[in-house]
């Protein structure tokens, strides 16, 4: 878990993923605060993942944002403005277990059912629906996993899909949330 | 839900006795620090809670106009024995009104307006207090909470639209809200970095049964400004002044916010650095002081955008590197290591790279550098700043902010606000609108003193200027307030002359009437090769149509004002000498100007600073060769080939 420091941003500009818990008060209006403040500051969004959390009346979003180092500071800083966002932490992809949830329809009939769910099987996916010209299969992963199912689906004819945003949680025993009451992240 | 807590749980803790109206005093607002409240809390309406909050909330003036979704508020309104309400004459000049008591009082404005289009005209204002960092309240009407998401009549999303421009906002539908939230509405607006929150309350909140329960402490886990600095931070900040040879103190509006006008000068002084005041921060550090070089930015003085560019060090105070200020920013002071101080964290490294970040409160910061450069100054280390100030100092001799008369005998509008401000002096209050008078506003009248100078800077809002003086008025009553508008300007808001005329709120206009837009028309001039596409107004004397309109003197009368014409130079004096004698209602002066004068100097948009014009077409000759011609003392002269009528300068009457 790596605590967003500006100097150590800005010494290194570079253009990546970035993976952003952010602690919110789940009151009425609170996505879309967030939201418009990424679109009207040109911050771009990858994915947004928003539930509940462990603690009554606080809510997890998990951001993805495409953006440089430097640019990423300002949204951090930008983030922590908002009177309803409590905490702010980047999670280190390498400390962090990351995970999407796809739903997918792939078209299946009698003679390339079987193939089907050897990948399936080969991805450690579920089959959570059968009908007789398609299979609904669930998995979650790591994006590149998920990728790399779809990948392997495409031939024989995906009908439709739905991917949630990426949601995340850092390695050992810490929890984000055992702070959450304390001072939100600040810079500078 | 944590909002849903509150309203279910009754707070815990023994609640005293509720404030008698007559305790509730008029001084700064302070709802950290709220009134106790009883018990069980009183019963009344959401209406009767909201005027209730405004009371304990130190509130002592609303500006706004009902309707229907407000109306259940306004009733008991009527009954406030400390809440004065002032009916204006558009919900824009609300806002503007509230953003000018603001300015002038250092306290919370406050605003109210009904749903739809009554709170959708308060946005402009809302948008213009946040670019500036005014404390404001805006309290607005919503259609009942039934009918929210219907497109119900006069309903519009202000939460939603206003989300991007305050500083935070509320929607308040259960009558037990009104109390915690209007305390929060202003904790929020008056500290850390100012700014506006609106409060949208739905109309059946207001009418329903309630009780009056002031909370004894806010619930704001996100919300918690850093004030104090970093001390670390601070002696690093110290120690780069005491070492730096060519430093500038770049003051900008947060240390007006911040009340720290009196920090800023003990630092002015130990320090001996330069200063620069920002558009904002006009009257930070007295004009006539010897270390205030001016404005920086695009119609800066050369003394002031020239040190930014020369130096090696920036302090900058509650400043945020604004484009206006910077030019072209990769070329924006390129030598330059910087302290940036700022109470809001996200303004640091946002536009410029930042050695030493220091996030704090501008006063408490000055309060910590005084004596961290005082011991640095005891170390021994202490720069040289001599060879620094004979260069500024030659730079203020060669290029002083000028202006030229009109050669056609008519008035030059830069004489007319300088005489402005030394017959008004400088205990007077001035607030501009947007353009060329805001900007020779802010050049050619001295400013001494915190308070004195009120405008839109951020959001560059025309018409400002007569709805803020109108408020500028109300919140410091025995002080002289000239608004010192554009023709252009004053066609936008002058409406609200009937409330400064209705009310007793005497103010004065000065409209530099040049019968155009001049701002526009000098970029016109300078970059459209004179085509003037819709700038022409049409409210001087000598145009084709052969009558002015609208005739501002006339305009004046009809509103209750006294109007009065110049068009003369040697009428000048008398004419603002008879301004100044009315003292029972508002006055308006036409003070019909040469409308070929330009804003000089003038740093073009979007280009390096170092391109600033003393003049048009006259550059000064810094830079050229600076190890050589910083050794040669002889002044290089502000003329050249095609020098027109605004060229020549130098008038003494212009300077400082």
């Amino acid at each position: 878990m790596t605590l967003l420091q500006p100097a150590q941003q800005a010494g290194r500009p570079s253009t990546t993923r970035h993976t952003l818990s952010v602690l919110v008060q789940d009151v009425p209006g609170v996505l879309a605060r967030v939201a418009g403040l990424f679109s009207r500051r040109g911050f771009n969004i990858v994915s947004l993942a928003v539930g509940p959390t462990e603690q009554v009346g606080v809510s997890r979003m998990t951001v993805v944002v495409d953006v440089e180092s430097l640019p990423l500071e300002q949204v951090v800083k930008q983030l922590n403005k908002l009177v309803n966002v409590l905490k702010i932490v980047e999670l280190d992809p390498g400390a962090a277990v990351q995970r999407e949830l796809l739903l997918v329809k792939v078209r299946a009939d009698a003679t390339t059912r079987s193939q089907v769910l050897d990948v399936v099987q080969l991805f450690r996916a579920h089959v959570v629906d059968v009908a007789p010209e398609a299979l609904t299969i669930e998995t979650t992963g790591e994006p590149d996993k998920i990728a790399a199912l779809l990948r392997m689906l495409e031939p024989f004819g995906v009908r439709e899909l739905v991917q949630s945003g990426q949601v995340a949680l850092a390695r050992g025993s810490r929890a984000m949330t055992d702070r959450a009451s304390d001072r939100p992240l600040r810079s500078a | 839900m944590a909002s849903a807590d509150q309203r279910t749980a009754p707070r815990p803790g023994p609640r005293p006795a509720p404030p008698a109206h007559s305790q509730v005093t008029v001084g700064q607002a302070r709802p950290a620090d709220p009134a106790p409240t009883d018990e069980h809390g009183e019963p009344m309406t959401g209406a009767q809670s909201l005027v209730r909050s405004l009371e304990a909330a130190d509130v002592e003036v609303v500006f706004g106009i009902p309707g229907g979704a407000i109306l259940p508020a306004y009733d008991p309104l009527l009954d406030s024995p400390t809440v004065r309400h002032i009916l204006v004459r558009h919900e824009q000049g609300a806002g503007h009104a509230a953003q000018g008591y603001a300015q002038a009082t250092g306290r919370v404005g406050v605003c109210m307006a009904t749903s739809g289009p009554g709170a959708t005209n308060l946005v402009t204002a809302i948008a213009d207090a946040h670019m500036d960092s005014i404390p404001m309240v805006a309290i607005t009407g919503q259609v009942s909470s039934a009918a929210i998401g219907t497109d119900a009549f006069q309903e519009a999303d202000i939460v939603g639209m206003t989300m991007p421009v305050t500083k935070h906002n509320f929607l308040v539908t259960d009558p037990r809200d009104i109390p915690r939230t209007i305390a929060e509405a202003f904790h929020i607006a008056s500290t850390g970095r100012p700014g506006p929150v609106l409060v949208d309350i739905s109309k059946d909140a207001l009418q329903a049964r309630t009780t009056f329960r002031w909370p004894t402490r806010l619930d704001l886990p996100g919300y918690r400004p850093t004030t104090t600095p970093h001390r670390r931070q601070v002696r690093e900040a110290a120690k780069m002044l005491a070492a730096a040879e060519r430093p500038v103190l770049y003051v900008g509006g947060g240390v007006l916010k911040a009340h720290a006008a009196a920090e800023l000068a003990e630092l002015v002084e130990l320090s001996g650095a330069p200063v620069v005041t920002t558009l904002m921060a006009r009257g930070a550090l007295p004009d006539s002081h010897p270390s205030n070089l001016g404005m920086p930015g695009m119609h800066g003085t050369v003394a002031a955008v020239t040190a930014l560019q020369k130096a090696d060090l920036l302090v900058a105070l509650g400043s945020r590197f604004d484009d206006r200020v910077t030019g072209k920013l990769s070329s924006f002071a390129p030598d330059a290591r910087v302290v940036h101080a700022d109470v809001d964290p996200a303004e640091i490294g946002k536009n410029r790279v930042v050695d030493v970040p220091i996030v704090g409160d501008a006063r408490e910061v000055l309060a910590e550098l005084v004596p961290a450069l005082r011991a640095e100054h005891a170390d021994g280390s202490r720069a040289d700043l001599a060879e620094w100030w004979r260069q500024l100092d030659q730079l203020r001799r060669t290029y002083p902010l000028g202006y030229a008369e009109a050669e056609d005998g008519s008035l030059a509008p830069q004489r007319v606000i300088a005489r402005l401000g030394e017959i008004a002096g400088p205990e007077a209050i001035y607030v501009s609108g947007v353009g060329q008078h805001q900007m020779w506003a802010a050049q050619f009248i001295g400013y001494e003193r915190p308070g004195s100078w009120i405008n839109s800077g951020g959001l560059g809002t025309m018409g400002f200027a007569v709805p803020a003086a109108m408020g500028a008025k109300v919140g410091d009553p025995d002080r002289v307030v000239w608004a010192v508008d554009g023709d252009g300007c004053f066609q936008m808001t002058n409406q609200e002359l009937a409330t400064c005329a209705l009310n007793g709120i005497p103010i004065k206009v000065a409209v530099i009437n040049n019968s155009s837009l001049g701002m526009v028309r000098q970029w016109q001039t300078l970059f459209y090769e004179g085509r003037y596409s819709n700038t022409d107004l049409h409210t001087g004397a000598a145009v084709e149509m052969g009558q002015r309109i609208p005739d501002f003197v006339k305009l004046a009368d009809a509103y209750g004002c006294v109007g009065l014409r110049c068009e003369r130079p040697e009428d000048l004096d008398a004419t603002i000498e008879a301004a100044m004698a009315v003292t029972d209602r508002p006055v308006v002066v036409d003070f019909v100007v040469h409308r070929d004068a330009m804003v000089w100097p003038m740093v073009a948009a979007g280009v390096s600073n170092d391109e600033i014009q003393y003049a048009r077409g006259v550059s000064p000759e810094w830079d050229r060769d600076e190890e050589t011609s910083t050794e040669d003392d002889t002044a290089p002269t502000p003329t050249g080939p095609g020098v027109a009528l605004e060229d020549v300068v130098g008038d003494e009457e212009g300077q400082r």
